[in-house]
């Protein structure tokens, strides 16, 4: 069994509301270490055995399709170690 | 003059459209998402609502639906498709509309009673409006940011489909205070606000929504 | 660890157990054993835990919530009364009314998003399992100090989740109650009421007849959400400092909620079910022991059965779970395929899970071992009764005996001063920041909203049939009187929904109070059901049901006693409603009702750190004859606008209806600091054209109702004697102030 994750996240020029809520957050709470946050998504997908590039392939044909709105957003598929 | 409306599992402003599309002198028709069949109507319906609970992203399980097959053949073809806040946000996902609904800039949810302009009265759904004609109805939405790239918006306004526009404060932080966008054809239209909502003074902030349905009407008739 | 079955607790009666950790006193866990002849097995000392705890059995209150049976006034409209899950109400034309108010207010603190929501759904799900479609939902909520930064942690949380979850399920939300208080500081209350609408056909009814007929779960999977919440949260007050108790909370899903609402409704429109119960607090516990015993008295349950989202719950998890949107139903064998049909159309999770049998157990099986045999109506039923010492407290006397300390205004720059205060008042402000967060318009029948006096909508879109409904509050009054607090908060209610032209018609209640541990929370307690009862039987409105909420407190301060009424009415034609404000000129402003000095409990005297005093005496049947006149004024169409006067008095009352539309007005008023502060009971500010004042003099008289003409509408200002107060200046003092708060 293996987990092939894809992050999503929005397109850098695409405004990030829930983001920005949370750099304001952080300093309210105490924490100074952050210039700006990005919030997205990452799906676990569980497959059984190791992955193979077709699967991979279909993962991100899945990713581009579905996971993932290519008009305000970007992903990126890797294999959890 | 058969207009279809679509429910999706948590749709939830069907029956509020079919009220609109009957109110105008039309028949309204149920059509259900998991059945591949349009019945025979002259045209189609996405009504608002939190269609599979907005989960992924809004719309974007709804547009991979048997009926969606259909509408977007039929939509190819000349169909008239209205998509009402969460159809709108179907017909993105569909890419039936370029670009994207995202989540309101200042985070909430916003019922208000919203007035809007109508800029292109050429689509089969507004051309019971006057071009520059100002009307108010409902929007009630979380994720009603109009969103695109640049060379999209210069498409949209260059060729005059955007539909109608928010008049006043940004609501959402739609780009250019977008409210509804067409295709090229015009017989796909996006709408944010809720038409629907507002067809009878004693229930909505004004009867000026009804326009949208007549609209169709109208065209059908041509 | 093994199974403990029955047969286990037979032969091992000595083992431990830890039922003082599940919140059972010796002597309950006594009665346990004596009710079954043996120790309970781990399964059934949950089940009795929970179901014995102060939210589900109603101990403390029992003993005097039976008033509202015992004091019932006869009522024609009344089709189901207490003891099921919402109370019914014929509104005519076939059609009945079921509404219920309930309280949420513990998980509310711990996590105001979800906590918040889940009150929602459990509320829609009591309306649902009556068999009625919910139409719409209201909620009533009370915070601490409105600039307190919890608050800012609490209130955004809570009104979203209310807006989340309410949206989501494509219900309108038609109304409520804001309010801020220092007392509710660590102890918000999340009252959330939800309505429906069926035909008389229709009613649905929680009990399990007919031997051989199957047990359904039907809704979302099973998981930990809320293990031990009931039993746990709401019998026991926070700590201060502690949080070793509070174990999770339930998450929401309103879009499974959705599903099951739109599928329960096609079940019932096929007749496929016999009885039916929502999972809401104690979960499968409830459900299961409250069908058996509203039935034949027998079931048997597999619980392994039970579909699961997480796997590794044990048995006495599963029994305690408060995973939400899940419903039980008893379905006769020949209708389960088509049961499951539609739940399959809906892909809605749905099992059988056991049947009714003959006899008089609850037996559940774990893969075949019996682990809980139980008579059902010592669970759901037959819990501890208490009747808890009570006893006047001490500070009753001594604030009654206190008079009210507050600056009277009489200059033109007072009287500006206080009304721009009072308009921008926390209590009073325009409350925009919170209603527009929540959908008004879905269903396409909502006819009034926030702020209109009541919540309004059509229920026959042929004939315009429709209901009206108000839930209304005055805790200081209540802190003062309790006694009279409850019977003060009926009348207002009733006259919000008689404003409108609506007919009153019942009751529900949410009762929220401190510990009953504490003998002067019992006596408010008991005086506040008192007094609602007592009200009740003089107005002829019958309560049909509600909630009690014990333990708000926080170490061993107990929040203002806060009996929260709902009243709902029915007006024949929404067309015909009186709206709550004017928007023309000219017209005549009329005071209905006698104004005294009453600022004790008042807004004004909250703002200067006054409560002390002695609140209003209800004169009910002087509240039956304004609302007589209001529903005779209605019928003869003689009112152009009528506002209920409440808390902020005339002040408020004016304000909001300038705002309103825009127009504005001018009053003369002969003892203006009173006249505008005071918060006499029993008063509606009403607008009429000038040529029915005759109609409204003879009204008034047949009615005796006292009738001052204070005014008229027009222009752009309020004028109050010599002071005007533009209506920019006024509108900005009144929307500014929730912006400014929540951002």
């Amino acid at each position: 069994m293996a987990t092939i994750v894809v992050d999503v996240m929005l397109k850098p020029e695409i405004l990030d509301p829930q983001g920005n809520a949370v750099a304001s957050a952080l300093p309210r709470l105490g924490f100074t270490f952050a210039q700006s946050v990005r919030q997205g998504k990452r799906f676990e997908i569980v497959v059984e055995g190791e992955p193979t590039p077709e699967q991979l392939a279909e993962v991100e044909k899945a990713a581009a399709v579905l996971l993932s709105n290519p008009v305000i957003e970007t992903y990126a598929v890797r294999v959890e170690q | 003059m058969r207009v279809g409306v679509i429910t999706f599992p948590g749709t939830l402003d069907d029956r509020d459209a079919a009220r609109a599309v009957n109110f105008a002198g039309g028949e309204s028709v149920a059509l259900w998402h998991a059945n591949a069949d349009l019945k025979g109507v002259d045209a189609v319906i996405l009504p608002g609502g939190f269609s599979y609970g907005d989960y992924l992203r809004c719309g974007a399980i709804s547009r991979f639906a048997p009926v969606m097959t259909l509408v977007i053949e039929a939509a190819e073809r000349g169909m008239p498709v209205l998509g009402i806040c969460n159809g709108f946000q179907v017909l993105c996902e569909s890419h039936l509309l370029p670009g994207a609904l995202t989540r309101n800039s200042d985070l909430h949810f916003l019922c208000r009673d919203q007035e809007i302009e109508i800029i292109n009265n050429a689509t089969d759904w507004t051309s019971a409006f006057n071009n520059g004609e100002k009307i108010t109805i409902p929007l009630k939405n979380g994720e009603g940011s109009y969103q695109c790239d640049d060379t999209t918006l210069a498409q949209l306004e260059g060729e005059g489909r955007v539909i109608a526009r928010y008049v006043g404060e940004n609501p959402n932080g739609s780009r250019n205070l977008i409210a509804g966008i067409s295709n090229t054809r015009g017989n796909v239209v996006g709408l944010m606000p809720h038409p629907e909502h507002a067809i009878d003074p004693l229930t909505g902030p004004s009867a000026q929504g009804l326009g949208f349905f007549t609209s169709i009407l109208n065209s059908m008739v041509r | 660890m093994s199974l403990d079955t029955v047969a286990v607790a037979q032969t091992t009666p000595d083992n431990k157990q830890p039922f003082a950790e599940l919140g059972l006193k010796p002597d309950e866990y006594a009665r346990i054993k004596e009710i079954l002849g043996r120790r309970p097995t781990s399964s059934e000392l949950a089940m009795y835990s929970v179901m014995w705890s102060e939210h589900c059995s109603y101990k403390s209150s029992k003993v005097h919530l039976k008033q509202f049976s015992e004091k019932a006034p006869h009522s024609d409209a009344l089709l189901v009364g207490i003891g099921e899950n919402a109370g019914v109400v014929d509104v005519g034309q076939g059609y009945a009314v079921t509404f219920k108010i309930e309280s949420h207010n513990h998980p509310s603190f711990v996590e105001p998003y979800q906590g918040a929501a889940t009150g929602v759904g459990g509320i829609v799900r009591d309306i649902l399992t009556m068999g009625a479609r919910p139409i719409a939902v209201m909620d009533s909520l009370r915070f601490g100090p409105a600039e307190a930064p919890d608050t800012r942690r609490v209130l955004p949380g809570i009104v979203a989740g209310v807006g989340g979850y309410g949206n989501c399920l494509g219900l309108p939300n038609i109304g409520g109650e804001v309010v801020f208080d220092e007392t509710y500081a660590g102890n918000p209350l999340v009252n959330a009421l939800c309505v429906g609408v069926m035909k008389h056909s229709d009613i649905k009814l929680a009990k399990a007849a007919g031997a051989g007929n199957l047990v359904v779960l039907f809704g979302a999977k099973t998981g930990g959400d809320g293990i031990g919440g009931v039993s746990v949260l709401a019998s026991e007050t926070f700590g201060v400092g502690g949080s070793t108790k509070r174990p999770s909370v339930q998450v929401g899903d309103p879009f499974v909620e959705k599903i099951l609402i739109e599928c329960s409704l096609e079940i019932f429109a096929e007749d496929l079910v016999v009885g039916i119960q929502d999972l809401g607090g104690a979960g499968l516990s409830c459900a299961t022991s409250e069908l058996a015993s509203g039935g034949s008295g027998g079931m048997k349950v597999a619980l392994d059965k039970v579909p699961l989202r997480d796997p590794s719950l044990s048995p006495e998890e599963i029994l305690m779970s408060e995973s939400q949107e899940r419903m039980c139903a008893i379905v006769e064998p020949h209708k389960l395929p088509r049961f499951l049909e539609i739940c399959k159309k809906w892909d809605v999770t749905v099992t059988a899970i056991g049947e009714v049998t003959n006899g008089d157990r609850l037996e559940i099986t774990w893969n075949g071992e019996i682990i809980v045999d139980v008579p059902p109506r010592t669970v759901a039923h037959e819990g501890p009764v208490y009747n808890r010492p009570l006893a006047q407290p001490a500070y009753i006397d001594l604030v009654n005996s206190q008079r009210v300390n507050i600056p009277i205004p009489t200059t033109s720059d007072e009287v500006r001063a206080a009304v721009l205060k009072l308009a921008g008042a926390p209590n009073l402000a325009d409350k925009s920041w919170v209603t527009s967060q929540y959908d008004k318009y879905v269903q396409g029948n909502t006819v009034q909203s926030q702020p209109d006096d009541s919540g309004m909508v059509r229920i026959d879109e042929t004939t315009h049939l429709g209901v009206a409904i108000s839930t209304d509050a005055n805790a200081n009054w209540s802190y003062l009187n309790p006694y009279q607090g409850a019977k003060l908060a009926l009348a207002e209610a009733a006259r919000n929904i008689a404003t409108a032209g609506a007919r009153p018609l019942a009751v529900t209640n949410c009762l929220n109070f401190g510990s009953p541990e504490d003998p002067g929370v019992m006596w408010q307690f008991a005086e506040s059901v008192r007094g609602l009862a007592d009200g009740c039987l003089e107005m002829g409105l019958p309560v049909t049901g509600g909630n009690v909420s014990f333990y708000n407190q926080t170490g061993a301060v107990a929040i203002l006693p806060t009996p929260v009424i709902g009243v709902l009415g029915v007006i024949q034609d929404v067309r015909t409603r009186t709206p709550m404000s004017f928007n023309t000129a000219g017209l005549d402003l009329y005071l209905l009702g006698d104004t005294y000095e009453d600022f004790a409990g008042s807004e004004w005297a909250f703002l200067h750190g006054q409560r002390v005093g002695q609140s209003p005496i209800a004169d009910l049947g002087r509240e039956m004859r304004l609302i007589e006149l209001l529903l005779a004024g209605h019928g003869e169409k003689i009112f152009s606008a009528a506002h209920d006067l409440s808390q902020g008095g005339l002040s408020a009352g004016l304000t909001e209806m300038v705002l309103r539309y825009s127009i504005g007005a001018t009053i003369s008023l002969n003892n203006v600091g009173i006249d505008l502060l005071s918060e006499s009971p029993g008063r509606v500010l009403v607008a009429i054209d000038p040529s029915k004042s005759e109609v409204l003099r003879d009204l008034a008289t047949l009615q005796s109702i006292t009738l001052s003409r204070i005014g008229t509408t027009g222009g752009d200002s309020l004028k109050i004697n010599d002071c005007e107060i533009s209506l920019d200046e006024l509108r900005i003092a009144h929307t500014s102030t929730f912006p400014r708060l929540f951002g």
